[in-house]
């Protein structure tokens, strides 16, 4: 038998929490439930009152995703951009972290530097990038040819082969400050008794990395690198700013919007944006249920 | 001296008195509790309490920790609600009302000032909210400020006040509200010995000035005994005694509350009942000898296992042996006006505490002693005791 | 042994100049190019050669440049106040108040933040065309909430938390309601994480390009990353790098310099919400 003041508090919370459900709602869970229903539907851009119910025709269909050689290719150019970026930032991360953990004269400044890419707007990183990688007046080909590295300037945004290197590279400078942060958080968490240790017994510096502060830090490296993995998956700014709807470089984002409002086939693009959309949920409901299991594990 | 009595002043636009206040005179009934109980979920913390509280007066709940005592505070004040029983402040019933509409103001052991808010601010803030006129409210801060010495403080924030100002802002935050009730929960816990001593005596000094009625928690027994008109033992959530500190010092119902009041702790020895007199009943006790109490017998039976009580100040230590009560002293704690020897009788029952001006024996000594009728209790097996002669 | 710790050090000094190189120089070189104007693009300069602002000026005039950064200011700027007001109400519930499905609330609310914009997309652009606010600056901070609300909401109410419930209790006696408790007791001391959420706030839509491209459709809707983003130069095929560079300097140097100021709460914000998740 719940006592008024209590059901008064209780309803008083429902209360305060009622302008920002209703807004979460508007912006959330109605439009992620509507691109849901549209993905069943034929609905285009132009016409969206004559959509009609075409259940699994965009998924399974002859003219469905699962047959539609450009979406398997943004889904492989997602997961080897996931891949690739969420590693070397890990390790570049790390690196950064490593050092910024150290006390020497000009911590703070080294702090600060390294959050400038991220405080940089990604598309105004993506076109400080492109001018950067511009093939006739790009400073980057100027040095590789000046250092014998390259025979002449790249194409970097726009030859095929490299585009996906050009959008790893920059997302890789945006991100790394990211990564370093989050690893210099675990970083600080330490005990400092286990380095002290290792330096009175003279053990070399890398094996302490290896033996001592990665296994330390593991949980907050995993936190961090599933956080990242995550964005990656999502990715859409960057890609669109720096190369367009280029296929070599489109994520599964890319192509969502694409056929989405270019082609303005809304629930074609809707189907791709839920597959998307259950991807994302799969991989942090996994993650979730791993991370219980590991800590009631331990 | 002006009184923060509800009736003095009358003013139609002030919310933080409560409604229909000519009515409690002192004496009456203020706060009544009649089978009030309380539950977290399964855990039963407080259980068939009934008190009344009256008017005026200064009542203490004391007790160990987890006794209860700082619920069954703010079940008064309305910070938890009631399980079961009912509440009632002047004849109303109060278990569904708010905090605010109690007529109730609280002093919390941690103080709780708005840290943001200077001194003046934090008086105010209860006032403002309960749409006291400006003019008004400005005389109600600067009478608090002045009864409790903190006029200068006015303009400071908390941050910059010592504990026992910022104790006294918090009382004066209490008495600006002009209410029925004071609670207090533990409000010199966070002082330093020599603060609480001194507050003790001004805390004492505001209830005679204000005249209000006081509800004041503490585990410590000192300040029950000399603070309160009436105290409350409770020990796991149900009332051990109600009544004047003295009564409940000198006739104690439970062993408990014999227990509790008291330093050293009363001494507890267990024997067996060999005689049953009209208005008295001897015991022999398991460690040897036999003791006489001025108790009324009450339905106890020769054979009945019951607990003796006697206080450390009432041991005499005799030159011969009366009644067959021996002991050897083991420690003599010399304190300057008074020591307390440490008697062992066989290691039976553990140490017997006796507090003496002059220290008739030396350590290693066999000493005799006895212990006045009149200074003797009786418990039964249950822990209640036998009524007094007197 | 001096020697190698001695080399070790210089090791260590040559990393961190690497790394401040490695960081900083895209947006040195941003400033240099945004210095030179017309042909002196066309050639590679370590160093500033010119100190010409031509392109400063020149960005204004053939962009609608200056609307869009009136356009961002005002979209950021509302979309704080917002998320602020919808947190900080909502975190009272979530930190102050025991209720059935509270943590399981909490959680859904942080598992918004895992959607991708793309599959919302759909649905938010026929919400907003429906609202009216198509092509108009309240639609895209109605839209922005689906990002800032996830973190403003756990950030305030985490620190909502630690907050003491005897504070609570005195305003109670004094006869607060629940909103004065939050607005004149609890919202006063909370500035820090306020300033925080704000700050992750602000950036996150300051930044944003996805839904502002999508939702406006004219020049004088569009915020600063769209904007940078559709320069366009005299002649179709000519992008004028000089104009593109101006702008993003205009636009990054005060982010820089909030985030400079402010980088103890931004990283303590931003850590917060990783960690404990």
């Amino acid at each position: 038998m719940a006592d008024r003041l209590t059901a008064s508090r209780v309803r008083s919370a429902w209360l305060f929490l009622t302008p920002m459900l209703v807004v979460l709602a508007l912006v959330a869970a109605w439009p992620l439930v509507r691109t849901i229903w549209l993905s069943f539907t034929d609905a285009n851009l132009l016409s969206m009152e004559k959509a009609k119910f075409v259940g699994l025709e965009n998924f399974k269909g002859e003219y469905g995703l699962l047959h539609d050689k450009l979406w398997w290719t943004s889904v492989k150019n997602t997961l080897w951009f996931t891949f690739f970026t969420v590693t070397i930032e890990t390790v570049l991360g790390m690196t950064v972290a490593l050092v910024l953990n150290k006390e020497f004269p000009g911590r703070g400044l080294i702090r600060a530097a390294v959050l400038v890419p991220w405080a940089i707007p990604t598309v105004v990183s993506a076109k400080m990038w492109s001018w950067m990688l511009n093939d006739q007046f790009g400073i980057l080909n100027h040095i590789g040819v000046q250092l014998g590295l390259l025979h002449a300037p790249l194409a970097w945004t726009a030859d095929p082969d490299l585009l996906m290197a050009s959008v790893v590279m920059v997302d890789v400078w945006k991100t790394t400050p990211f990564m370093a942060l989050l690893i210099l958080a675990g970083l600080q968490m330490l005990p400092k008794e286990c380095y002290e240790a290792a330096q009175v017994d003279g053990v070399h510096p890398v094996k302490v990395f290896f033996k001592v502060t990665l296994p330390l830090i593991r949980p907050a490296l995993m936190v961090a690198i599933i956080f990242r993995a995550l964005d990656a998956i999502r990715i859409f700014d960057l890609i669109y700013v720096l190369t367009g709807t280029r296929e070599p470089s489109m994520t599964m984002s890319v192509y969502a919007r694409q056929q989405l409002i270019e082609f303005q086939q809304v629930g074609y693009g809707s189907a791709a944006s839920t597959l998307l959309f259950f991807i994302v949920a799969l991989l942090t409901v996994l993650y979730i249920v791993i991370g219980r299991v590991k800590l009631g594990g331990d | 001296m002006p009184e923060a009595n509800p009736e003095a002043k009358n003013d139609t636009k002030d919310k933080t008195g409560p409604s229909g206040n000519g009515s409690s005179k002192a004496g009456s009934t203020c706060i009544l509790m009649r089978g009030v109980g309380k539950h977290f979920g399964k855990t039963r913390v407080l259980e068939k309490i009934d008190l009344d509280i009256k008017t005026g007066e200064f009542c203490v709940f004391v007790g160990p920790s987890g006794c209860g005592k700082s619920t069954l505070l703010r079940l008064i004040a309305g910070l938890e609600s009631v399980s079961s029983g009912d509440l009632s402040i002047d004849g109303q019933r109060m278990n569904d009302v708010e905090p605010s509409k109690r007529g109730i103001a609280m002093v919390f052991q941690s103080y709780a000032l708005y840290p943001h808010m200077t001194v003046y601010k934090n008086l105010a803030f209860g006032l403002k909210l309960g749409q006291v006129e400006q003019g008004e409210a400005d005389r109600r801060i600067r009478e608090a400020a002045r009864m409790l010495q903190i006029e200068q403080l006015l303009d400071r924030l908390p941050k910059q006040l010592s504990g026992g100002q910022r104790q006294r802002v918090a009382i004066g935050r209490a008495i600006t509200r002009q209410p029925k009730i004071f609670l207090f929960d533990e409000p010199l816990s966070n002082l330093d010995a020599a603060l609480r001593v001194s507050m003790r005596s001004e805390l004492s000094r505001l209830h005679k000035q204000l005249k209000t009625t006081m509800v004041y928690v503490t585990h410590d027994q000192v300040e029950a005994m000399t603070m309160a008109d009436r105290i409350v033992i409770l020990n796991a959530g149900h009332v051990e005694q109600f009544g004047p500190p003295l009564e409940v010092y000198h006739r104690p119902r439970t062993v408990f509350a014999a227990g509790f009041l008291g330093s050293p702790k009363m001494n507890f020895m267990r024997g067996d009942i060999t005689e049953v007199g009209g208005d008295s009943v001897t015991v022999k006790l398991t460690g040897g000898g036999n003791v006489k109490a001025a108790v009324k017998p009450d339905g106890a039976k020769v054979g009945d296992t019951v607990t003796v009580g006697f206080r450390p100040e009432h041991l005499k230590i005799t030159a011969g042996d009366k009644g067959g009560l021996t002991a050897t002293v083991q420690l003599v704690e010399d304190l300057g006006d008074h020591s307390i020897m440490h008697l062992d009788r066989d290691a039976v029952e553990g140490r017997v505490l006796a507090k003496v001006e002059k220290v008739p024996a030396t350590e290693g000594q066999t000493v005799s002693f006895e212990i006045p009728a009149a200074e003797c209790h009786v418990f039964d097996a249950k822990g209640m005791a036998l009524a007094r002669r007197d | 042994m001096t020697g190698k710790v001695a080399a070790r050090k210089g090791l260590f000094y040559l990393l961190v100049i690497a790394i401040i190189f490695y960081t900083l120089f895209p947006f040195y070189y941003a400033i240099l190019s945004s210095l030179k104007t017309g042909t002196e693009l066309f050639s590679v300069d370590y160093f500033p050669v010119t100190w010409n602002l031509g392109n400063y000026v020149s960005v204004f005039r053939d962009n609608p440049f200056a609307t869009n950064i009136w356009n961002s200011v005002l979209v950021s700027f509302s979309t704080v106040a917002l998320s602020l007001f919808l947190g900080l109400t909502a975190a009272f519930a979530l930190a102050r108040i025991k209720f059935r499905g509270r943590s399981l609330l909490l959680l859904t609310i942080l598992g918004v933040s895992m959607f991708p914009q793309v599959a919302v997309l759909s649905g938010m652009f026929q919400m907003i065309r429906s609202l009216g606010l198509y092509n108009h600056l309240p639609g895209l901070v109605l839209a922005y909430m689906i990002f800032t609300l996830p973190f403003t909401v756990w950030v305030l109410t985490t620190f909502m938390r630690e907050l003491p419930k005897e504070l609570e209790e005195a305003a109670i006696m004094d006869g607060a309601s629940s909103w004065t408790i939050l607005t004149r007791v609890f919202m006063p001391l909370m500035w820090p994480a306020l300033v925080t959420t704000g700050l992750l706030a602000f950036i996150a839509a300051w930044n944003e390009f996805l839904f502002a491209l999508t939702f406006t459709l004219t020049n004088d809707e569009r915020t600063v990353p769209v904007g940078i983003a559709l320069m366009s130069g005299a002649s179709t095929h000519e992008i004028p790098w000089g104009n593109i560079m101006a702008a993003s300097v205009m636009v990054t140097l005060p982010l820089v310099v909030l985030v400079l100021i402010f980088q103890r709460r931004i990283v303590s914000g931003l850590t917060a919400g990783a960690v404990k998740g």
